[in-house]
């Protein structure tokens, strides 16, 4: 195995172990976070604050060591058009639906294998779905 | 947590840090954006991209890894909604992560950080949509 797919396997696992820890493998945890005006559980809030903290560090010292990273280039930032509004808000309605976004989808196939892989299958063929309506597009992720 | 009985914010705070630090490791080691949805559609060959294969398919294969360590050493509450919503909210979740370009951890964790403009607009979108449905659906009765 290359260096590279170790750190993303090791990337993974400690992402996978993240999600598990903080509860947001818990779907009724986080449409309870989602349902401002019922029941409220605040404990997303947390998990976003606590992984902002050692990616926004990160940046900066990819800002400082612009050499060692320089043959990425990483998506768009300021592009804002309605392919990115509309697949948000069409993202967000199943995000309620469910309280499962991908990464603790993924994750839960070894907490909640049956579950989690009817909504991986189904996730991966709405993705198909996509790609089959707009083919042409290029890979411009995050 | 006073006043939210059912919060686990040292939970949240510690699992979030190694989240961020999962995502730092694919940043500053490989120079990539640890977005699931996206990885996990090249993963599988679903979208094209210059991320290898391979690579995010280590990554995806992790992720169940490093949950079921947590399920074997302290254990995991996960209380999934029945079959029919789960269909249903993958197909949305996965068509929509692929028309946006980003899920939670793509726009929320790594374009937030970095304050990006399309991630802010992305991250306000999906979680007020997610907000809406979740309200919704109470109001209308439906619980998953």
């Amino acid at each position: 195995m290359t260096r590279e797919n170790l750190l993303a396997l090791l990337s993974g696992v400690l992402f996978g172990a993240g999600l598990a820890i903080s509860g947001m493998i818990d779907p009724a945890r986080v449409r309870a976070f989602l349902d401002v005006t019922g029941n409220w559980d605040p404990t997303l809030a947390f998990v976003m604050g606590g992984a902002l903290l050692p990616m926004a560090i990160a940046w900066q010292i990819l800002k400082r060591s612009p050499k060692t990273l320089a043959s990425n280039s990483f998506p768009s930032t300021s592009n804002v058009d309605w392919r990115l509004i509309s697949g948000a808000a069409i993202f967000g309605i199943g995000w309620g639906i469910g309280g499962i976004c991908p990464g603790p989808g993924v994750a839960a196939l070894a907490v909640q294998p049956m579950s989690a892989l009817l909504f991986v299958l189904a996730m991966a063929v709405g993705m198909r779905i996509h790609s089959l309506i707009f083919p042409a597009r290029s890979a411009s992720r995050a | 947590m006073p006043g939210f009985p059912q919060a686990a914010p040292v939970e949240g705070l510690v699992g979030g840090l190694l989240i961020g630090l999962a995502a730092a490791i694919m940043l500053l080691g490989n120079g990539r954006i640890a977005g699931v949805s996206g990885l996990f559609a090249r993963a599988l060959g679903i979208s094209p991209g210059q991320t290898p294969r391979q690579l995010a398919l280590a990554f995806i294969i992790g992720l169940p890894i490093g949950a079921g360590l947590v399920e074997l050493v302290v254990g995991v509450n996960a209380n999934f909604p029945a079959p029919a919503y789960l269909l249903i909210a993958g197909a949305i979740v996965g068509f929509g992560t692929q028309l946006g370009s980003g899920c939670t951890s793509g726009h929320g964790i790594c374009g937030l950080s970095r304050l990006s403009k399309r991630s802010i607009f992305a991250t306000l979108t999906f979680m007020s949509a997610g907000v809406i449905t979740v309200t919704m659906m109470r109001l209308l009765g439906l619980s998953p």
